[in-house]
């Protein structure tokens, strides 16, 4: 029994390695993301519609994240607007993804087609991103459409200059080359022997672009050039609270903010473990 | 059938030529010998006669014209390496059908077991590989097969059964084949001649003849005693 106890112990508080470690995260990761998803589709209306009984109420058990100047409940207002902003992250994220493909596979079909897409890869640096989602957005009427394709736009060129060159190295395996002589196409070669390669980098590659995604959307939108006002997002509830920050009402920007932060530096250490682990010299650590 | 370079210059970098006007041609049911000091661009050739490497000067061409682009390649490469020569992702069945349907006949030729066909590239000895390698470049189409150091890796023996089922085959099918290696005795074995690209005062290389007729005789003396 004395000997049980501490061993028993040992096993549990034994660190876990990257691997495991990762694993857990994505399942924490899910369990969170999902759980703000349906929270947010199934929320009780009644949660988030005005109520001037109960207008600034301070965190309480009855309402954790505290209630805003119309009294509606904080807590479900965050949870409202995290939704939207994985909704938006999800889409622009995958938009980026997208284009950095197409790039990517583009730019190794001649020299012309590379500088191009070279040429594009620099330019798209160089451009403050905020600057250019603010352009897109108002170009495109604004609105969540608008967020997210700037957000898209904006986000697929590290990505693409890593696809680029990836795709340089595999393109000179004498397979490829074979391939060719079979008469393949370049397409089907894409298709066929370079795709599949890549399909994890891109995987990794989403879920890195994603938190930049999000917070984007928030600055965007609390710089009032995103999502309507008449939308729960994120940067609409912290633009709001300003002006009642001076009242004293702390809690309209520090819970929503927070949670923001949280999401996104879970989805940011997940896509790092995510990288290290396909990294065969780092796997072990 | 003629597989001709003409006046080839080649450098992978515009102030250092590694060919330079280099000819040579191979004729259909043909083996050709090719030597030369190692870095002397014998490799460097072979992937322009294959069209792997297409910014040279000068002409490659079969009997007269040009090499198809995006047809099947009636020249094919083969190199020392066969574990780069397949895609580690395929597995042995997808990767040796991937130009062709080979033969049944090829395949026993070649002594690839069809226990092979569903394993993955890293669960074979790089003379399995090769051999997949051979048996999937000598389609019916093929009409010349370059052959890089091909058998450099493996032993005695299994160098002596990939020859015969390679000069079996190309026989068959009546393919020319370029043999480049540096080992003497099997140039001696299988070549009708032998040329040498070599580097002369660092003004270029040129072709000449090495040595001309060799017995074609049985592969068996290959082995050493
Ligand atoms: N991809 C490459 N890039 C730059 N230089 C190369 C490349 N491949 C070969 N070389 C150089 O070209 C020369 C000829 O190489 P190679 O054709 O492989 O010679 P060989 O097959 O006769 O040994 C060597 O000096 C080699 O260093
Ligand atoms: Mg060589």
């Amino acid at each position: 029994m004395s000997t049980a106890f501490p061993m028993n112990n040992k096993g549990l508080l034994r660190p876990l390695n990257l691997r495991q470690r990762t694993i857990l995260l994505i399942i924490l990761m899910s369990l969170l993301v999902i759980t703000i998803l349906t929270s947010s589709l199934y929320m009780d209306s009644e949660l988030l519609s005005t109520n001037f009984g109960s207008k600034n109420l301070a965190p309480s058990l009855e309402h954790p994240f505290g209630t805003d100047w119309m009294g509606r409940d904080m807590l479900a207002r965050t949870l409202a607007g995290l939704g939207l902003s994985i909704m938006v992250g999800i889409f622009a994220s995958t938009i980026s993804t997208l284009i950095s493909v197409f790039l990517g596979l583009f730019s190794s079909m001649g020299k012309t087609a590379d500088s191009i897409v070279s040429w594009l890869v620099d330019l798209f640096l160089s451009i403050p991103h905020l600057l250019l989602i603010i352009l897109v957005s108002i170009g495109l009427g604004g609105g969540a459409t608008g967020v997210i394709i700037g957000v898209g736009l904006t986000h697929w060129a590290g990505l693409t200059r890593v696809v680029r060159a990836e795709i340089k190295q595999i393109k000179t395996q004498d397979y490829i080359h074979i391939s060719r002589n079979f008469g393949k196409s370049y397409v089907w070669v894409a298709r066929k022997h370079i795709l599949p390669h890549l399909i994890p980098k891109f995987m990794l590659g989403t879920i890195l672009i994603f938190p930049h995604a999000i917070l984007h959307e928030a600055s965007v939108t609390f710089l009032g050039f995103g999502l309507s006002p008449h939308e729960p997002a994120i940067g609409i509830i912290l633009s709001e609270s300003m002006k009642y920050l001076s009242a004293g009402y702390w809690w309209l920007a520090l819970f929503p903010g927070l949670s923001l932060l949280i999401v996104v530096l879970a989805v940011d250490i997940l896509g790092e473990n995510l990288g290290k682990l396909m990294d065969p010299k780092k796997a072990h650590e | 059938m003629y597989l001709k370079g003409e006046n080839i210059s080649f450098g992978y970098r515009k102030d250092d030529l590694i060919l330079n006007n280099v000819d040579i041609s191979l004729g259909s049911g043909e083996v050709l010998g090719l030597v030369g000091d190692s870095g002397s661009g014998k490799s460097t050739l072979c992937k322009i006669l294959a069209g792997y490497e297409k910014n040279y000067q000068g002409t490659v061409s079969i009997d007269g014209k040009k090499m198809p682009s995006n047809a099947y390649n009636p020249v094919q490469l083969i190199f020392q390496h066969p574990e780069k020569a397949v895609n580690p992702r395929w597995k042995m069945k997808d990767i040796l059908n991937e130009g062709h349907v080979v033969s049944q006949d090829v395949l026993s030729s070649f002594g690839i077991k069809t226990s092979w066909l569903e394993r993955w590239p890293n669960e074979l000895s790089g003379g399995e590989l090769q051999r997949f390698a051979l048996a999937r470049a000598l389609s019916p189409e093929t009409k010349f097969l370059i052959a890089d150091e091909i058998t450099t890796m493996v032993d005695a023996i299994t160098q002596v059964q990939i020859w015969e089922s390679i000069l079996d085959i190309a026989e068959k099918l009546n393919i020319g084949i370029l043999v480049v290696s540096h080992e003497k005795n099997l140039l001696k074995k299988v070549c009708h001649e032998v040329i040498c690209l070599s580097r002369i005062n660092n003004a270029g290389l040129y072709n000449e003849l090495a040595f001309r007729d060799m017995q074609n005789a049985s592969l068996g003396g290959m082995v050493p005693e």
